[in-house]
């Protein structure tokens, strides 16, 4: 069994802190994205430029210059913000932006811009008729987006998705550049007191492999369940 | 006695594709029990009118008037388009429509697919809905098939179940949009006589069809379209019994 010299409870608290991050930017990736391609897809010409503006804008800057941009100007920025507020109103309030809900922001911003893509391709790979059969039985747009639309997409959008949680999940070890102690920052530090490297960057890699298996294997069962009716397993 | 409002009631209806003009100007009425056929050859506009009536498609001029109500449109720089979505969703749930590729919803079962509309749309009690449902599919010979996914059933089945999916919405009109043109040809029969006996009932149907026996022997009226106008209109045995247009008569004639 490998000594891990004491830091294994903080590997296991980063380890954590690694799932919970990368699930919380899943979600609201997921959600930027249904918006993304919804706002892409529609007739509205602003809704349109907007979705344009912002997977091009996110998927042509570097993820870790835009989670620097985003944390060190998103404090500048907000600092303006309750600046003005107190010179012009007397409002005296203080917000310090939080390294964890900054790295969910920035991860699902950035991912969100791929999920657009993602969901968009898969939207239109619905058959038109199904969508047109749900509206001459008078459906709502909002229902037969829950009804028909959603569950006919997901076995288009899921290859995509899982792919992109992949990377998703790998993109998460950036955030220790914004002061985030997620596993792999635990694994430099260590490294950087014992020197020896492989004691801890072997079991993190271990680790990562681990969440990528069992996100397979979920992946894997989700791809079944949408796939009902449509002749592939 | 107050006179119970038509069914159905289209007043010069046109369409414009572009600067193509496909409808120009086609008007109907259908009574309780009426079937009508549309026929024409190809590019007649017959589907485009049909999928006018349920706002598939949306006119650029004309009304349409459900059982005495009225689909109201407001000018928008697209052009002509509803003023209310929610009247057009209300009426369409009064149309049920049958597609020529049956569009039965693939990823739900047969049993799911009929009672869809009626649960989400119509509010109706699940329970309810599952019974009206499997009696339907009993009817239109699917009783043991609705379990099944339209990918495991053939195209006739599906076009069976999709009936069934029309009728689970006790629809005014029902649409029938080449209903049979999809399908292998020995599973036509099954489905034509599904609508016989729909029409039987005394439901009120307009069928784009090119079953000419089928319009002969079950339509109340027949419309003969031709570049988007009525070209001959009457009852199946003088239109096409006996046609007086060229064009019409060149239609009807056997083709081999």
């Amino acid at each position: 069994m490998i000594d891990l010299q004491g830091y294994g409870p903080r590997l296991l608290q980063g380890a954590w802190v690694t799932i919970e991050l990368g699930l919380l930017s899943l979600l609201l990736s997921i959600i930027l994205g249904l918006l993304t391609a919804t706002a892409k897809m529609s007739r509205s010409w602003i809704a349109h430029r907007l979705g344009t503006l912002y997977t091009t804008l996110i998927r042509g800057v570097p993820d870790l210059v835009l989670m620097m941009l985003l944390f060190f100007g998103g404090q500048i920025g907000v600092n303006m913000i309750t600046d003005w507020l107190y010179y012009q109103f007397d409002i005296d309030i203080f917000i310090n932006i939080n390294e964890f809900v900054a790295g969910v922001v920035t991860i699902g911003l950035i991912f969100g811009a791929y999920m657009g893509e993602t969901f968009r391709g898969a939207f239109l790979a619905v058959d038109s008729g199904q969508i047109e059969a749900a509206r001459a039985y008078g459906m709502s747009e909002s229902l037969m987006f829950r009804r028909i639309r959603f569950p006919q997409m997901m076995r288009h959008a899921l290859p995509g998705l899982s792919n992109n949680w992949m990377v998703l999940l790998k993109t998460t070890a950036l955030v220790s550049v914004i002061g985030l102690t997620d596993m792999v920052r635990v694994a430099e530090e260590a490294t950087k007191a014992t020197h020896e490297p492989f004691t801890f960057l072997i079991p993190v890699a271990v680790i990562y492999l681990l969440i990528a298996s069992v996100s397979e294997w979920g992946f894997a069962r989700l791809q079944k369940r949408y796939n009902v009716g449509f002749g592939e397993s | 006695m107050a006179e119970t409002p038509l069914p159905l009631e289209v007043r010069n209806l046109k369409k414009r594709f572009g600067d193509n003009e496909v409808l120009k100007g086609l008007s109907l009425e259908a009574r309780q029990g009426d079937v009508i056929s549309l026929i024409g050859a190809s590019g007649s506009g017959k589907s485009t009118f049909l999928r006018c009536m349920n706002l598939l498609e949306l006119p650029d001029e004309g009304d349409l008037i459900v059982h005495g109500e009225s689909i109201r449109f407001k000018q928008t720089r697209r052009g002509r388009e509803p003023a209310d979505w929610k009247q057009v969703e209300r009426i369409r749930a009064k149309l049920s429509m049958v597609f020529q590729s049956f569009n039965l919803w693939a990823h739900m079962t047969l049993l799911e697919n009929v009672i869809e509309a009626p649960v989400h749309v119509l509010g109706k009690p699940k329970k309810e809905a599952v019974d009206h449902a499997r009696a339907l599919l009993e009817r239109v010979g699917l009783a043991e098939r609705a379990d099944y996914y339209p990918a495991q059933l053939s195209g006739g089945q599906q076009q069976r179940g999709a009936i069934a999916r029309a009728l689970a919405m006790e629809p005014e009109v029902m649409l029938f949009d080449e209903p049979t043109s999809a399908l292998d040809p020995e599973l036509v029969g099954d489905v034509l006589k599904v609508m016989r006996d729909l029409a039987d009932e005394g439901r009120t149907m307009i069928v784009v069809t090119h079953e000419m026996a089928f319009a002969r022997d079950v339509s109340s009226q027949v419309i003969y379209l031709h570049q988007g106008q009525v070209e001959e209109a009457g009852p199946p045995d003088q239109v096409l019994g006996n046609p007086r247009s060229e064009r019409l008569k060149q239609f009807l004639a056997p083709k081999f």
